[in-house]
């Protein structure tokens, strides 16, 4: 008596994939026909394959430093009153210390979208864990962990992060769990929500009279039905946790030399920029781009799953 | 209603208590003393310092003792910075701090509400696409990009219009003159202007499909009367819930505005603080900036629960 329904369950989930025109692939339409998120998937694509490859993409390494060209403008800098001219191969310039800006901006893309993934992946399983296990088993439990969210929520989480990275001295590793551990509050909520209205259909409950334990239950049919609004979440979190790294960087806490990212890189060329304004320009539009992209795919992936919104 | 205005008040005392306790120990976890400089001081002297601030004590009873001098408003003596104590600190920089987030959130309200309800009203035309791209814009270019931007266009080549020099100040407070104040301002109220703006043009969009809407419209009132008088009412409440996370937002861009232009605000003492291990000081700020935002919290649920009257809190 309890294999049966879950078996039907699963033929169920087969004839739909066999099906073709799923939830799924409807959604892959309306993202597919939404420009801007086209663009932008494609435009975040070349910027993640040449951060990959940076090592690839120029002679320079990105830590080479070469007193010949301190502070140098690019070859084709229209703005001929520079001090002088990089020329070569450096064609972002250079910067104070003379090494190569454009391996540079690229390695502070690494940096950058590796913090954005790593803190993003963690504030996402801290987030849906918590929400699912609240919002399925529900009344004093519940209560007391929305509760508890509701207070951290109303913490100035970024000077705690701030303190955190005063005491461990600039740990890389501690920065993803600092800032993944600052982003997972809306994520809880979310699922909470989701969970919450997902507990009264009739499927979690003809699976509980089956007799499915509640972490089955949690992990089997809740949390692949909220996967929508979550991958929607996701991308809108990686942005603003690029954003938070750099924040950390431009206050001078979070990457160190010789490493780099692009806070790191925009406070160096906010310091130098009435006299070498490309060593600004380059890293902000680089990281103002990929910001774009994730906002416009998160905006995408939303109307694309959840057409009633429009 | 004045009960639930009292329980969330209440409900706000614990709220704060945790934030003064995580913070105090995590300052504590630091390695690293204030008084570790390079050059070392006798055993005795610096026995006698540590004594003077209690430092010599365990942690517990440390903090203990800045909880009694806490209820008594005392926040303690500025490790760093001899002779002042950390009330005067903040005495000094709140007034300064607080001029320039009022007037970037009164800023973000006024241009946010107007460009949000025009987007609204334009839906899906080209006036409504332009001003939610450049929303977005505000919303993905972070405060420290856009000001070192604004203050290489504004301040180091300068403007000039109309054969005037309009050049801003690229730093300095100056007691808060206007030209000062322009740049800091504008940057400080950009994101929070393209956050309102998105959110108002949503809750806009779905007023004016209401039903309510559509029968103010057919009894024959004015276009203005029914944005003015119906909709902006129930379209402003979500911004009303908003108000705690754009001070949460201001207060955070505030350290990087106060560093760039250098205001001499309780930001920059934050950031210095916590590099300095200027315990007292970083408290200090930190319990400022959470009651603060506790505090907004607290107003906007209130507020929230008197304007919208399907709200009912028992």
């Amino acid at each position: 008596m309890v294999v049966l329904p879950s078996r039907n369950a699963e033929t169920l989930e087969k004839a739909q994939e066999i099906k073709g025109r799923s939830l799924w692939v409807d959604a892959r339409r309306r993202l597919l026909r939404n420009r801007a998120a086209v663009v932008s998937m494609v435009l975040l694509s070349i910027i993640t394959l040449m951060a990959i490859f940076a090592p690839l993409l120029s002679p320079y390494a990105f830590d080479a430093i070469d007193y010949n060209v301190v502070s140098c403008s690019p070859d084709w800098w229209p703005d001929k009153m520079v001090m002088c001219n990089a020329g070569g191969a450096h064609i972002f310039g250079t910067d104070s210390v003379g090494r190569d800006l454009f391996v540079r901006v690229l390695y502070g893309a690494r940096v950058s979208l590796a913090v954005g993934l790593v803190a993003t992946l963690v504030s996402l399983l801290i987030g849906v864990t918590y929400g699912a296990t609240a919002g399925f088993i529900g009344g004093r439990l519940d209560e007391f962990m929305m509760r508890a969210v509701d207070v951290l929520y109303s913490l100035p989480f970024i000077f705690f992060v701030i303190i955190l990275m005063v005491i461990f001295h600039r740990n890389f590793f501690l920065l993803f769990v600092a800032i993944g551990a600052v982003e997972w509050l809306t994520m809880a909520r979310i699922v909470r929500g989701q969970t919450l209205s997902l507990k009264q259909k009739e499927f979690i409950e003809a699976a509980r009279a089956a007799g499915v334990s509640s972490f089955g239950n949690i992990s089997r049919h809740i949390i692949p039905n909220v996967v929508g609004p979550v991958i929607v979440y996701v991308t809108l979190t990686i942005p603003s946790v690029i954003l938070a790294e750099s924040f950390l960087s431009f206050l001078g806490l979070g990457i160190t030399e010789p490493l780099t990212s692009w806070g790191v890189l925009i406070s160096e060329g906010a310091n130098q920029m009435e006299t070498a304004p490309w060593m600004l320009i380059f890293p902000a539009v680089f990281m103002a781009v990929t910001l774009f992209c994730f906002n416009f795919i998160g905006d995408g992936l939303r109307d694309a799953l959840d057409p009633k919104e429009r | 209603m004045l009960s639930y205005a009292v329980r969330r008040f209440l409900g706000a005392i614990p709220t704060l208590f945790i934030i003064i306790t995580l913070a105090f120990f995590m300052m504590r976890l630091a390695p690293g003393g204030p008084f570790d400089s390079q050059r070392h001081l006798p055993p005795e002297i610096e026995h006698n310092i540590k004594a003077a601030y209690n430092l010599d004590k365990p942690v517990y009873e440390q903090y203990f003792i800045y909880l009694g001098r806490l209820a008594h408003f005392d926040l303690g003596p500025s490790f760093k910075n001899k002779d002042f104590t950390v009330t005067q600190m903040i005495g000094e920089g709140l007034p300064v701090s607080a001029r320039l987030g009022l007037s970037a959130i009164l800023i973000a309200i006024i241009v946010g509400v107007t460009l949000g309800t025009f987007a609204a009203l334009n839906q899906n035309r080209v006036s409504d696409y332009g001003v939610m791209t450049l929303a977005m814009v505000g919303i993905t270019i972070p405060t420290f990009v856009t000001a070192p931007i604004l203050t290489l266009i504004f301040g180091v080549y300068g403007v000039r219009l109309f054969g005037y020099d309009i050049s801003l100040p690229v730093g300095g407070w100056n007691d808060g003159a206007l030209p000062n104040m322009i740049l800091p301002v504008t940057v400080l109220a950009l994101p929070q202007i393209a956050i309102i703006s998105r959110l108002v043009r949503g809750s806009m969009v779905e007023v004016l499909h209401s039903n309510y809407i559509r029968t103010a419209r057919a009894k024959g009132l004015p276009n203005r009367l029914v944005i003015y008088r119906h909709a902006l009412r129930a379209g402003l409440l979500p911004l009303v819930s908003y108000l705690g996370p754009a001070v949460a937002g201001l207060l955070t861009g505030s350290l990087i505005v106060e560093q760039i232009f250098g205001i001499p605000g309780i930001g920059r003492y934050f950031v210095t603080g916590a590099l300095n291990r200027d315990y007292t000081l970083v408290m200090g700020v930190v319990i400022y900036y959470a009651a603060f935002i506790i505090l907004l919290n607290l107003v906007a649920d209130i507020l929230y629960a008197v304007l919208d009257p399907r709200v009912r809190y028992s």
